[in-house]
């Protein structure tokens, strides 16, 4: 049986390995970004929106068509914005090993909200 | 100036406010969005964006340590956290129909209230309130570790901290911040939650919350990989630093430093805003 501070410790691992796996995705992308862009003008006084295809989870993944520099970082972006996603998935397992209805529910409500949140269903 | 430029200022910006973040336990996200802003003349969509973003790594990387030490409760974190991303689901739906001068006041706001909160320390212990009985049945009550062994403690106000939560990721998905400040008061001032249980749940929480209003904005488009990437980069390398240099830092007046940087980027935003030159 799973106790709760072994839940704690399997998190914190999770979430340290999400954290350094993004942030080196980032920083590969980052340093291709500067070196084909550094020299252009940024244009971040008015806000035009990003394309489309950086804007949901589909288009930054299906990304091997034109893979470039601004998709690798937005691929860092979502690996990062998926380890919290990743820890509440992780918690509905461990309260199902618990046999802990109460907390099973709860947790899959905060997943779907997250889940509808992310694809952008309904909006 | 161009992007090699605009890159290397805002990832300084974001090392400095990671570092004063992690020293004063206050998280640095808060000052990075204005500073963007103000300083760099950044649309604040855009530093809205990118600043959530590194929220979330703040917050996982905090966490892990964290978690370690015992202090956070995995199910308070958990139960409120329906309330928060709910609350920033419908904060970051109302930041594209807010004008930047409405968000610019807004935020000025919530910097003042986070300079003021700064400067007072820790509330001291408060005797134990009446058992809530909602508490008891969502196994909320826990206890934390001491010199004198794990020490219990009892939560009150479930409902009422439960509405403060909503507004706190409403807080945070509306500015694009963590709002932990708003957490802590939650937990801490509502439900009578121990004062370092309250903190340490409510950086596990912010994640989340952050989580809920990222794909909002990365469907609205909020968020620019090139300028992104050097606030989430500076931001992780400045709290590393911080966390590392912790103890034995001079936290009050760090405190008191980061208070006067809030407070002077609060009248700011609040003077641009009703200017509208944001």
């Amino acid at each position: 049986m799973l106790t709760d501070q072994q839940m704690d410790m399997i998190i914190g691992r999770l979430l340290q390995f999400g954290v350094a796996l993004s942030a080196l995705v980032v920083m590969a992308g980052g340093v291709w970004y500067l070196v084909q862009y550094g020299a252009t003008p940024p244009g971040y006084h008015i806000f035009r929106g990003e394309p489309e295809y950086l804007r949901h989870v589909r288009g930054i993944v299906s990304g091997v068509r034109g893979f470039h520099c601004r998709r690798m970082i937005q691929l860092g972006l979502l690996l990062l914005i998926a380890t919290p996603v990743a820890r509440v998935a992780f918690s509905v397992a461990a309260f199902t090993l618990q046999k802990d209805r109460t907390y099973v529910a709860i947790t899959l409500l905060v997943l779907a909200i997250l889940l509808v949140s992310l694809t952008g269903i309904g909006v | 100036m161009n992007v090699f430029e605009l890159t290397a200022l805002v990832g300084a910006i974001s090392v400095v406010a990671g570092f004063l973040g992690a020293l004063t336990g206050l998280g640095g996200g808060v000052v990075i969005t204005p500073a963007m802003a103000l300083l760099l003349g950044i649309d604040l969509h855009y530093a809205m964006g990118a600043t959530l973003i590194s929220v979330i790594a703040t917050s996982s990387g905090a966490a892990a340590a964290y978690v370690r030490e015992g202090f956070s409760n995995i199910r308070i974190g958990m139960f409120l956290e329906i309330a928060t991303t709910v609350g920033a689901v419908c904060g970051a739906h109302a930041a594209a129909r807010v004008s930047p001068s409405g968000l610019g006041v807004v935020f000025g706001a919530v910097l003042l209230h986070a300079a003021w909160t700064s400067t007072r320390g820790h509330p001291p212990p408060r005797p134990g309130e009446p058992d809530d009985s909602l508490a008891a049945r969502l196994r909320l009550n826990g206890t934390y570790p001491t010199p004198q062994g794990p020490r219990p403690y009892q939560v009150s106000g479930v409902k009422s901290g439960f509405s403060l939560m909503f507004l706190a990721g409403a807080v945070s998905g509306l500015l694009g911040i963590g709002s932990g400040a708003l957490k802590v008061i939650a937990m801490d001032r509502a439900m009578r939650i121990p004062f370092k249980v309250s903190t340490t749940t409510s950086n596990f929480m912010i994640g989340v919350t952050a989580a809920a209003s990222a794909g909002v904005y990365l469907n609205r488009g909020y968020i620019d990989p090139g300028l992104t990437m050097p606030v989430v980069l500076g931001v992780l390398a400045g709290s590393m630093l911080g966390a590392r240099l912790l103890p034995g830092a001079p936290t009050r007046t760090l405190r008191w430093l980061f208070a006067a940087v809030v407070g002077v980027l609060a009248v700011e935003m609040v003077y641009k805003g009703v200017t509208g030159r944001l």
